[in-house]
């Protein structure tokens, strides 16, 4: 399912004196079984518009076309359901909207409020506890006995519960351990591959940018200043330290290494990439001194 | 949400917001219990002249105030309708069993009208030209005296203090775990009343665990920084009673003495 933004904007408290213009002139499609990456950052409006995706927000102006629906600022409150059915959110910290005195019980909230029966949704839960690498026992147990990673594994079960269209992910893995880290999107790259669904990450890790996005939006005060893949955006790395933004580990590297001299022909995302291009270097220059 | 004013505080360079707080509570009490001793109308245009010139004082936008004013307009009119309908004495315009109109309870109708807008003007610009950490240290500062019958100040001003540190906090932690839930499915605007209650639970069970999650944090945090309780501890922010302190306490005297000496007309 694609989703476009057109003119695009968004105010918080209008007529107040807290008024605050969020988004600016935001136009963009998210195209469909893609990885969208949005960065940017802290208030550049990244939050915002992940809550227009599911339609929590609607624009104050422009349209945003979330499959064949369309929000406007006087679409109606009603007849949204449907339609949060198919774009799933997982919040920032989504660990502290459990509620449920277990865990399956939790699991299974999304599924029964979207009019699966008790059953259907309990086969569900065993469905997706599995799927977040968590062992069945646990879905009798409460879930504030279980560890904060744990916690957050129930909570992306609950949204992957509803078998949405499109994943929205803010920030998925912050204050996570690396080993969490690298799990949680491990799960989220597979779940991609296999089932063709939509992922938009919000991430400060450029390194999962590199790794799993398609498509990167780089926000700033409220506006899209760059958008492309990653490789595209990665390239200028001057222009994104000057963005106060980060590129990945390897990408950082290679620029220094290209600033004493060394050659590249295209800057490197991921380590893998990297390797291959020392390597390269290496065998290159070897066959020139034989 | 964003349509409450009250307790939200507008950070301005005025002379209402430089002055002390304790000076803006007692002179905030003192016009609340002032405008009960109003008989006559030539009071109320003393009170209200003198609302207007603190409002004035306050560089304030006065369409503020009045949407401070709107969503107690019900209450209002509800009062007043009461004494309308109930009201005895004076020249009877229409009877009908229990109730009647008369010439009394339409005046009183619109004292309690005047008095309760002014009364919501000067309480609405102390809530805006005060933070609420000024509050509590007024409040602090000004319940010392009980102190003498063994009344904890420290700790209802420490209480009060966080409480009010949180409440924003809070509320935007609600707002997050509703857009979750929504985002799950729930529908918070449908329903009747006992599927709208249920639809609380997956909103106050986070929100109670999240609070009690950051009382523990809070409280380990403090030790760690060494708070030991309210005994012994200095103060980083000073109350310090100005001139201008003195000048709107003046006013505000000259305003109550004017008010009882026109009570007598």
């Amino acid at each position: 399912m694609a989703i476009t933004f057109k003119e695009v904007t968004y105010t918080y408290s209008p007529g107040t004196p807290f008024e605050f213009q969020a988004l600016k002139n935001i136009s963009t499609k998210i195209e469909d079984n893609s990885v969208t990456a949005v960065i940017g950052h802290t208030g550049s409006g990244k939050s915002t518009f992940l809550q227009h995706l599911n339609a929590l927000l609607k624009p104050t102006g422009g349209t945003v076309m979330i499959g064949n629906t369309t929000i406007t600022s006087e679409t109606s409150n009603k007849n949204l359901k449907p339609l949060r059915k198919k774009v799933g959110i997982v919040f920032q910290f989504p660990e502290n909207q459990l509620f449920a005195e277990t865990v399956e019980k939790d699991i299974a909230f999304g599924p029964e409020n979207f009019g699966s029966t008790a059953e259907e949704a309990s086969k569900i839960a065993k469905e997706m506890i599995t799927l977040v690498g968590l062992p069945e026992s646990v879905l009798s147990r409460s879930p504030f006995e279980l560890s904060g990673g744990q916690m957050r594994r129930v909570a992306i079960a609950g949204v992957l519960a509803m078998h949405p269209e499109v994943l929205v992910l803010d920030e998925p893995t912050a204050g996570l351990d690396p080993g969490g880290r690298r799990e949680i999107m491990q799960l989220f790259g597979d779940l991609q591959k296999k089932q063709k669904f939509t992922i938009v990450l919000v991430t400060h890790q450029m390194e999962d940018v590199a790794n799993y996005a398609d498509h990167v939006i780089v926000m700033e005060h409220g506006k899209i200043v760059k958008e492309g893949s990653p490789r595209a955006v990665f390239a200028n790395v001057e222009w994104l330290h000057e963005k106060q933004l980060d590129v990945p580990a390897s990408t950082e590297f290679a620029f220094e290494m290209q600033k004493r001299g060394f050659q590249f022909t295209r800057l490197p995302l991921t380590e893998s990439e990297l390797a291959d291009d020392i390597a390269d270097f290496f065998k290159k220059r070897g066959q020139t001194h034989e | 949400m964003n349509k409450i004013l009250f307790g939200r505080y507008i950070p301005l360079d005025s002379f209402v917001h430089r002055m002390d707080p304790r000076s803006k509570l007692i002179l905030s009490f003192l016009y609340v219990i002032v405008i009960f001793f109003a008989n006559n109308w030539w009071i109320y245009l003393l009170m209200a002249v003198v609302a207007f010139v603190s409002i004035l004082a306050s560089k304030i936008n006065f369409k503020l105030f009045v949407d401070g004013v709107m969503p107690l307009l019900w209450i209002i009119a509800f009062t007043m309708v009461i004494q309308i309908l109930f009201g005895t004495g004076g020249q009877t315009y229409w009877h009908w069993g229990i109730f009647s109109i008369t010439s009394v309870g339409i005046l009183n109708a619109a004292y309690i009208f005047v008095r309760f807008t002014l009364i919501i003007l000067i309480s609405t610009l102390l809530t805006l030209s005060t933070s609420p950490i000024q509050i509590s240290d007024a409040l602090e500062s000004l319940l010392m005296p009980l102190r003498k019958i063994h009344f904890p100040v420290y700790e209802v001003a420490l209480m009060l203090s966080i409480a009010l540190r949180f409440v924003p906090t809070l509320m935007d932690e609600t707002e997050t775990i509703m857009n979750a839930q929504r985002a799950r499915g729930v529908d918070f605007g449908t329903g009747n009343i006992i599927q709208r209650l249920k639809k609380i639970i997956p909103i106050l069970i986070p929100l109670f665990v999240s609070a009690f999650n950051r009382a523990e944090d809070l409280a380990t945090a403090m030790e760690a920084r060494g708070y030991r309780g309210g005994a012994g501890r200095t103060k980083y922010r000073l109350l310090k009673w100005e001139t201008r302190d003195t000048l709107a306490t003046l006013v505000y005297s000259l305003m109550a003495i004017g008010v009882f000496a026109l009570r007598l007309l």
